[in-house]
C-alpha cells in the first residue's frame, strides 16, 4: 500500500534528480562548443537555455548569453526552479517527504549530494572550475542512481520512481532535439560542414552519446543516424524509445499489481507502439519538428494522467 | 551548590556503574576519542537527524549536539525508577478517565475545580468519551532529575506527544558503530526494540471495529515540523504509513488515507499533531493539519487516537504540583517518585514567597515548554529578575516556581578532557493492556558550564543512556 502523496513525492524526486543531471550535461555540451568554436558563442548558449526550457526566465534577468551568465543561471540560481541547485533542493525535499519509502542508502546519497552541492554551488563559479563542478554534479547524481538501483526493492515504490526518471528523460531528449532539429534536416546539408559537425556532436554530447554513437553507427556523423539514435534506438539509454519501453513496463507492473488499468496506460502504450514500429524515414517525412512537438505534448499528458490515475493529489 | 556527579562524585574514583567504562576510558588515546566525536557528528549529519529550532534564521536544520560519554544507570537504580514511573503512569490514566467522567477527585476536593475548568488543556469535547480499551495516554515521557545518590525527582510528565525517542535510538546506534568493543565488555540492556514495542502497543489498543490486523499510521504536521525526522523514523521503523492531514478523509464513518489504489481505512492513529489542530470541525477551524470529522469517528469508537485528545490536562504545569495528591488518590499509596517542591503563584502566600526569593528560584510559565519563557534566578542578572518579577506580579496564575536544585552532572568530552555538565533523563513509557518502559531513555545535557537548561532548543545536547544488565 502506498499513499498517493508518497507516489507523487517519489515521482518528482526522481524527475528532479534526472533534471539536475541533464542540466549539468547541457552546460557541459555548451561549454564544449564554446571551447571548440572561434566565433561568438552566444548563439550556442541561447540554444542551451532553450533546451533547458529556461530561456524566457533567463532573458528576463540577463541581456547577454555568456558562459558566465548561462552557467550561473542553470547551475546555481535558486530563482530558476530547474537549476541544478533548485533541482537538488526539490529532490531532497521530496525525498524527505517520502523518507519512509527509501532505503537508508538512497536517502543518504541524496542528502549527501544536497550537502556537497550546496557547498560547491554556494559561490559563483570561476569558468576554469566549471569542468570540475560539472563532474561533481554528475558524480553525485550517479551515486544516487547507484544507491537507488542497488538497494531498492522492485515494488510500486520503484515503479513510481522510475516513471519520474523516464518521463523527465524523454522530455529532456525530445527538447534537445527540437531546439536543434533544423541542423538535422537533410535539406540544409548532406555533406556536413565543420560547423554542422560541431552542432551534431553537441547534440550527442548533450545526452552523453558522442562516443557510443560511433560504436553503433559509422564513424561519421549523419543527421538521420543521430536522429535515429536519439529517437528510435532501443539500446541507447536516453532515446525516446528506450524511455518508453520502461515507462510502459513500469505502468504494466502497476496494473498487474493493482489489477486495474487507467488512461495513462493507453496513452503510454500508444506512444510506445508508435516508437517501436516507426522508422526514421517516416518521422522525417511527416516532419521532425512536428513529430517532436506531438511527442512532448503526449509525454506531458502521460505524466498528468499518472498523477491523476494514481491519486497523487 | 555542589552538584552530584554520577560518574566521579569524588577524587577517589568512579561510582560503581561507571567502573568498567572508566577503566576502558583510561586506556583510550585522547586523540582517538576526539576523532570519534567528529565521526559521530558526521554519522548524524549524514542520516539527516536534524532538529529545527524555532526563531533562528538559516538554522532550519541543525544537529542536536551529541556527547560520546554515556550516561550509565545501574540495574537496581533502574528498577526503583521504573516502579515509580509505573505508579505515576497508572495515576495519570486514572486521573484522565476520572476528569472526563465522574470527576471524583474534584468532588473530594483534592484538586481545585477551577484548575480544571479554566484550563485550556481541558477539552470539554472529551467529557463522557471513553477511548478504545480505556487508555488515554499511551506514550509518555517522564522527565526525571537526580540530586544525589538516592534522590530522584520528576520534573515534568509529558503525556501529550513526547518527542525525542528517535534520539534515544539513534544515539545507541551511533555508539554501537563508534565503540563496538565497549558493548562487548559492558552488558547494556537493549533499547532497539522500542519501535516493535510501540507497534504492538498501538495494535493492542485498536478499536473493536478493527477487523483482523489493525492498520496503524503516524500523523505528522509535515516535513517542516521540527520533529519531522522523528515522525518519519518511527513510521519507518514500525513499518506503518506516515500520513499528513491532506492524506486523510472521513469516509463512511471511518478515517481513511488516500493511496494509489483508493481510500483505505485506518484503525489506530499515532498522532504527532496537537489537539487544537486535530479536527477543524471540532477545534481550530483554520487547521489544515488535521482531519475534518475525525472527532465524530473517535466518539463513535471507530478509531484509536494516541495519545487521546485532552491528555494535556494531566501534564499541565499547574496540575503537576498536585501529582503527589493525584497518585495517592488513585493508587492508594504515596508517590514512589517525588515531585520537586513547587510554589503555585496563583496562591497569594506562594506568590509573596516567590517574589521575595526570585533570585534563588526557577520560575516557569504554566503552559510553556522547551525552556522558553522561564527564569533561572541564580544565573539571571538583577535586571532580568526584576523584569521577570513584574511579569509575574501582573499574571501570577500563569507561573509556578521551583527551587534551583543541584541537578546531578555527568561528564562530557570537551577540548580539555572530561568536564561535568548537568543532565536530566526522559524514559519512554508505553501503555496498552500493560505498561512497558524501555530500559534507557533520552539523557539531555546542558553543554554550557554551569547551565541548568538542557533543552535542545536552547543549546542542550544528548547522550546515550545505558541501563546495565546487572
Amino acid at each position: 500500500m502506498l499513499l498517493g502523496r508518497t507516489a507523487n513525492g517519489l515521482y518528482w524526486m526522481n524527475r528532479y534528480i534526472e533534471r539536475a543531471e541533464n542540466m549539468a550535461r547541457l552546460v557541459d555540451a555548451g561549454l564544449r562548443m564554446a571551447l571548440t568554436r572561434t566565433q561568438s558563442t552566444s548563439e550556442e548558449w541561447h540554444s542551451v537555455l532553450l533546451s533547458a526550457g529556461s530561456e524566457q526566465a533567463f532573458a528576463q534577468k540577463y541581456k547577454d548569453y555568456t558562459v558566465g551568465h548561462a552557467s550561473d543561471f542553470l547551475l546555481r540560481d535558486t530563482s530558476n526552479p530547474s537549476s541544478v541547485m533548485s533541482s537538488i533542493e526539490t529532490a531532497r525535499h521530496n525525498a524527505r517527504m517520502v523518507r519512509t519509502a527509501l532505503t537508508r542508502e538512497t536517502w543518504e546519497s541524496i542528502n549527501d549530494a544536497w550537502m556537497s552541492l550546496k557547498r560547491i554551488l554556494a559561490k559563483p563559479i570561476d569558468e576554469r572550475d566549471l569542468p570540475t563542478v560539472l563532474d561533481a554534479i554528475k558524480r553525485e547524481t550517479a551515486i544516487i542512481r547507484g544507491s537507488f538501483y542497488g538497494t531498492m526493492l522492485r515494488n510500486e515504490i520503484f515503479d513510481f520512481s522510475q516513471l519520474g526518471t523516464y518521463v523527465e528523460r524523454a522530455d529532456n531528449t525530445a527538447r534537445i532535439l527540437d531546439v536543434k532539429y533544423y541542423v538535422l534536416l537533410p535539406s540544409i546539408s548532406w555533406v556536413g560542414s565543420t560547423l554542422d559537425n560541431y552542432q551534431w556532436e553537441s547534440i550527442l554530447r548533450s545526452v552523453s552519446a558522442h562516443r557510443s554513437y560511433r560504436w553503433v553507427y559509422d564513424a561519421d556523423y549523419k543527421p538521420t543516424n543521430i536522429a535515429d539514435y536519439l529517437i528510435l534506438n532501443v539500446r541507447m539509454p536516453r532515446s525516446l524509445t528506450f524511455c518508453y519501453r520502461f515507462i510502459a513496463e513500469h505502468l504494466k507492473f502497476l496494473s498487474d499489481d493493482y489489477g486495474e488499468r487507467h488512461a495513462c496506460h493507453q496513452t503510454a502504450e500508444r506512444t510506445h507502439a508508435m516508437l517501436r514500429t516507426g522508422s526514421i524515414k517516416d518521422i522525417f517525412d511527416t516532419g521532425l519538428h512536428e513529430f517532436l512537438v506531438d511527442f512532448i505534448r503526449d509525454n506531458t499528458r502521460v505524466g498528468d494522467e499518472i498523477a491523476q490515475n494514481y491519486r497523487f493529489y | 551548590m555542589v552538584a552530584f556527579d554520577e560518574m566521579l562524585p569524588e577524587e577517589s574514583g568512579p561510582r560503581r556503574p561507571y567502573s568498567a567504562y572508566d577503566r576502558w576510558l583510561k586506556e583510550q588515546d585522547p586523540a582517538r576519542l576526539t576523532q570519534k566525536k567528529e565521526d559521530a557528528e558526521r554519522v548524524f549529519r549524514k542520516t539527516g537527524i536534524t532538529f529545527a529550532v524555532y526563531g533562528e534564521l538559516e538554522a532550519s536544520e541543525r544537529l542536536i549536539p551529541f556527547d560520546i560519554v554515556p550516561r550509565i544507570i545501574s540495574g537496581s537504580e533502574w528498577r526503583r525508577l521504573t516502579q515509580g514511573i509505573e505508579q505515576r503512569v497508572q495515576a495519570l490514566n486514572a486521573f484522565l478517565d476520572d476528569i472526563y467522567h465522574r470527576q471524583e477527585i474534584l468532588r473530594a476536593g483534592r484538586v481545585p475545580k477551577e484548575l480544571i475548568a479554566r484550563n485550556a488543556a481541558f477539552l470539554p469535547e472529551m467529557i463522557g468519551v471513553r477511548p478504545p480499551t480505556g487508555v488515554y495516554t499511551h506514550i509518555i515521557g517522564v522527565d526525571i532529575v537526580r540530586i544525589n545518590e538516592n534522590e530522584f525527582y520528576v520534573l515534568e510528565d509529558n503525556a501529550r506527544t513526547p518527542s525525542g525517542v528517535s534520539y534515544m535510538l539513534e544515539n545507541r546506534e551511533t555508539m554501537m558503530q563508534l565503540f563496538p568493543e565497549l558493548f562487548q565488555k559492558i552488558k547494556v540492556r537493549p533499547v532497539e526494540n522500542y519501535p516493535q514495542l510501540l507497534r504492538q502497543s498501538l495494535a493492542a489498543v485498536r478499536p473493536q471495529s478493527a477487523k483482523g490486523a489493525p492498520t496503524i499510521a503516524v500523523l505528522t504536521p509535515g516535513s517542516y515540523n521540527s520533529a519531522y525526522f522523528e515522525h518519519a523514523f518511527l513510521a519507518d521503523q514500525m513499518g506503518v504509513q506516515l500520513v499528513e492531514g491532506s492524506d486523510l478523509r472521513v469516509v463512511d464513518g471511518h478515517v481513511t488515507m488516500r493511496t494509489t489504489e483508493g481510500y483505505k481505512q485506518i484503525d489506530v492513529l499515532y498522532r504527532r499533531v496537537d489537539d487544537a489542530f486535530l479536527d477543524p470541525l471540532t477545534f481550530r477551524p483554520d487547521s489544515a493539519l488535521g482531519v475534518p470529522g475525525i472527532m465524530d469517528v473517535y466518539r463513535a469508537g471507530n478509531i484509536t487516537i494516541a495519545n487521546a485528545p485532552g491528555t494535556g490536562i494531566a501534564d499541565d504545569k499547574a496540575i503537576y504540583s498536585y501529582m503527589p495528591e493525584i497518585i495517592e488518590f488513585y493508587t492508594g499509596r504515596k508517590a514512589i517518585l517525588g515531585n520537586i517542591p513547587t510554589w503555585r503563584c496563583s496562591e497569594p502566600d506562594s506568590l509573596k514567597y516567590v517574589l521575595e526569593h526570585i533570585a534563588e528560584l526557577v520560575v516557569k510559565e504554566v503552559h510553556g515548554s522547551g525552556g522558553y519563557g522561564m527564569l533561572v534566578g541564580p544565573t539571571a542578572t538583577k535586571k532580568e529578575c526584576a523584569d521577570f518579577a513584574r511579569k509575574l506580579a501582573a499574571r501570577p496564575w500563569n507561573y509556578i516556581a521551583q527551587p534551583t536544585l543541584a541537578l546531578s552532572t555527568c561528564p562530557i568530552l570537551t577540548e580539555k578532557g572530561l568536564a561535568p555538565r548537568h543532565v536530566d533523563l526522559r524514559p519512554y513509557v508505553l501503555v496498552s493492556d500493560r505498561i512497558q518502559i524501555v530500559p534507557g531513555g533520552l539523557t539531555r545535557v546542558a553543554l554550557k558550564e554551569g547551565s541548568l537548561v538542557v533543552n535542545s532548543s536552547q543549546g542542550g545536547g544528548t547522550k546515550d543512556t545505558w541501563v546495565l544488565d546487572d
